[in-house]
């Protein structure tokens, strides 16, 4: 009887994790067959990204995003796409199986990676194999360096901290700063570095470098008692929120206000489900995406989004959407049609991508070079009761 | 002052360790194996409480109790499908069963509760009590875990060695055979060991969260291994072992923060784990058994 009991249970524990994994695999498909009937007439986009694991924010956020975007192109008939993407979990090796699933599949334009690890993986295949490559928020320089076909959404890490280092100058932000960075991640240690020798250019004064790594950020008590000592008025914080609201909540208890600047990984502080906002009072950060902006773009995406997945989405899920809708400009701009090879696709829009200018959610007049660099002015904002209110 | 407030940093950083590896430690020492899914359920004690009081707007008392149940019936419950059919096999086998517990119990949560990092709203609130005009700050939820953490302690300690029940772990700890032969139940006996174990994770999630606010699917994992590491420093089997190693363990890791390298924190706490083990291979506190033939 008792065996019986624990069959029937783990069967049961079982079943119940398989329906949840393909719960999350498959993005929420609006049109995703609406136009199956004439297979011809769809481009097929595929993407990879961390759909479970540690890093899942990101990619789902990126995926749903994306998703967004497509449901509305099919939705506007003319040039109709299929979305599709496979889980990394924000690992090299996986993404690139992911990234042969989807050649397999027939994939003629590719979203890349959501983050940089796998980034660094998957563009290399897809150069090797010549399918255009636009990844949402891989930041990482190794995505693009090298290669023709790979172009960027966002920021490149180097161009975050050398734009932090001159607002904070010219804004005269800060006299004395002090830095906290997350050392064992590639996106904030790129960024501490071109930040670090634009603050030398510029003569910025850095009194206190700390860092903390993925297995300690826990406890900040001693960075920031490093930063208070040195008298630092202001700290620069090139990490994500969730460590970044750890460090809120430590100053404040130690009795320690000093000015906190944020980058893109800022992006998302506000939306953390159950934190005391008046934290963050105060705090600035350079980021593309401003979900409380109040443009048509971004208040329908935010509404569409919320709507689907009663949350605000981030920047990840603005680079996504703004991701298929620059492939589709392009395609449209290079004459693409869907019974083309990815190859065909993919020297079209190489030779096409550096000349359109796009307008998208994540910026104005976006432009790209040669070598895939994305050219976007950050947005400057500060968190004012418990939203983001531009500085310029 | 630098120094007293990295000393209550420490005690503050060591405690919420020592409470994890207490519940380590009390499984290994009576079931004498490595519980590595204790992290996990560190997790889901904490999702269970921040629910109940933040969704729920349940008393933190409540909640922390709720945690408790639903830590133990899911304790009891693990133990049954996964470790008691391996009571036979060899240890490496059970390692290996509880490291995959530990990954479903963490893909769970994320299937569950999604990968997006809530706030813990800590159970005692985030006062801090300021010293010297404020020159130092301590919290009232380090005060509270390092009072827990005593009792706790205590309390397991005059569990294990004054009543039957007690009597009939340590048996099991020593012969399971011997013990079975006594006319000791020793499925019920480890069966009651993960139970308390598990009530003992639910109040480490609770303290760890208050602590330190960012509740994830991954958050029990790390400070999992740390609290292992405390265990083993300590001496694992040792409930004593245990609570000095945790509060050594953090201060360590704060001194080496403060005054050697924020970059090698995490290198210098193992370093000292090595040398520890390489000294004194039982631990700190942990006693030599000689194997009988």
């Amino acid at each position: 009887m008792k065996r019986m009991l624990c069959i029937l249970l783990s069967c049961a524990l079982t079943l119940f994790l398989f329906a949840g994994c393909g719960g999350s695999g498959q993005p929420a498909s609006g049109d995703q067959n609406g136009a199956g009937d004439d297979k011809a007439a769809v481009f097929k986009i595929g993407g990879t990204g961390p759909l479970t694991g540690g890093a899942a924010i990101y990619g789902n956020a990126a995926m749903r995003g994306a998703q967004i975007a497509v449901d509305e192109i099919n939705a506007q008939g003319g040039i109709q796409f299929e979305l599709r993407y496979e889980d990394d979990e924000h690992d090299a090796e996986k993404a690139v199986n992911a990234y042969n699933k989807l050649k397999d599949w027939g994939m003629q334009v590719f979203l890349g990676s959501v983050t940089s690890t796998p980034g660094v993986a998957t563009s290399t295949e897809a150069f090797n194999d010549r399918i255009f490559y636009l990844p949402p928020s891989a930041s990482a320089p190794a995505v693009i360096e090298g290669k023709d076909n790979v172009f960027q959404m966002c920021f490149t890490d180097p161009n975050q901290g050398s734009a932090s280092a001159q607002y904070i100058f010219d804004k005269k932000l800060g006299s004395k700063i002090a830095i906290i960075y997350k050392n064992d991640d590639v996106y904030s240690k790129g960024i501490y570095n071109t930040f670090i020798s634009k603050a030398k250019e510029l003569n910025l004064e850095v009194v206190s470098t700390t860092t903390f790594t993925e297995d300690s950020q826990t406890d900040f008590s001693v960075q920031l008692a490093d930063a208070k000592k040195n008298g630092a008025d202001l700290i620069f914080l090139p990490i994500y929120y969730t460590p970044a609201s750890l460090i809120l909540q430590q100053a404040k208890n130690m009795g320690y206000a000093p000015k906190f600047f944020g980058v893109d990984g800022m992006d998302g502080i506000l939306t953390l489900e159950n934190f005391d906002v008046s934290l963050a009072e105060g705090v600035m950060l350079l980021t593309p995406f401003n979900a409380a902006a109040t443009d048509d773009l971004t208040v329908n995406f935010v509404k569409k989004y919320q709507e689907l997945y009663n949350e605000i989405p981030n920047q990840f899920a603005a680079d996504g959407y703004d991701c298929v809708y620059a492939i589709k400009k392009a395609l449209e701009a290079a004459g693409c049609t869907p019974d083309m090879s990815a190859q065909d696709i993919c020297e079209k829009l190489v030779q096409v991508f550096p000349t359109i200018t796009f307008n998208g959610l994540t910026g104005e007049n976006m432009t790209w070079s040669a070598s895939g660099e994305v050219t976007k002015s950050p947005k400057g904002m500060v968190i004012q009761n418990g939203a983001y209110v531009g500085m310029d | 002052m630098t120094f007293l407030s990295f000393l209550i940093s420490g005690l503050s950083l060591g405690s919420v360790y020592a409470i994890i590896a207490l519940g380590y430690t009390m499984v290994y020492g009576i079931a004498k194996m490595l519980n590595f899914a204790h992290g996990d359920v560190i997790m889901v004690g904490a999702y269970v409480c921040f629910f109940a009081t933040t969704r729920g707007n349940m008393p933190a008392l409540v909640g922390v109790l709720l945690a408790m149940v639903v830590c133990t019936i899911l304790g009891v419950v693990i133990e049954r499908l996964a470790y008691k059919p391996l009571r036979a096999a060899t240890s490496l086998a059970v390692l290996i069963t509880a490291i995959g517990v530990s990954y479903f119990l963490q893909n769970a949560a994320l299937l569950l509760w999604s990968s997006n990092p809530k706030v813990f709203t800590s159970v005692v609130g985030n006062e801090t009590i300021k010293l010297f005009d404020g020159r130092l700050n301590i919290s009232v939820i380090a005060i509270v875990t390092i009072i827990i953490c005593l009792i706790i302690m205590a309390a397991l300690t005059l569990f294990i060695g004054k009543t039957k029940m007690g009597k009939a772990m340590r048996a099991c700890s020593e012969d399971k055979d011997a013990a079975q032969l006594m006319g000791i139940d020793v499925n019920f006996t480890i069966s009651i060991t993960f139970a308390i174990g598990s009530a003992l994770a639910a109040v480490a999630g609770v303290l760890l969260c208050s602590a330190y606010p960012t509740l994830m699917p991954t958050t029990g994992a790390m400070p999992g291994i740390k609290a292992f590491t405390a265990a083993v420093l300590g001496g694992i089997g040792s409930v004593p072992g245990a609570m000095v190693g945790g509060i050594l363990l953090g201060i360590i890791e704060i001194f080496g923060k403060g005054y050697i390298s924020t970059q090698l924190s995490d290198a210098i706490v193992f370093a000292v784990l090595i040398l520890t083990l390489l000294i004194k291979p039982t631990g700190l506190l942990g006693k030599q058994i000689n194997e009988k033939v």
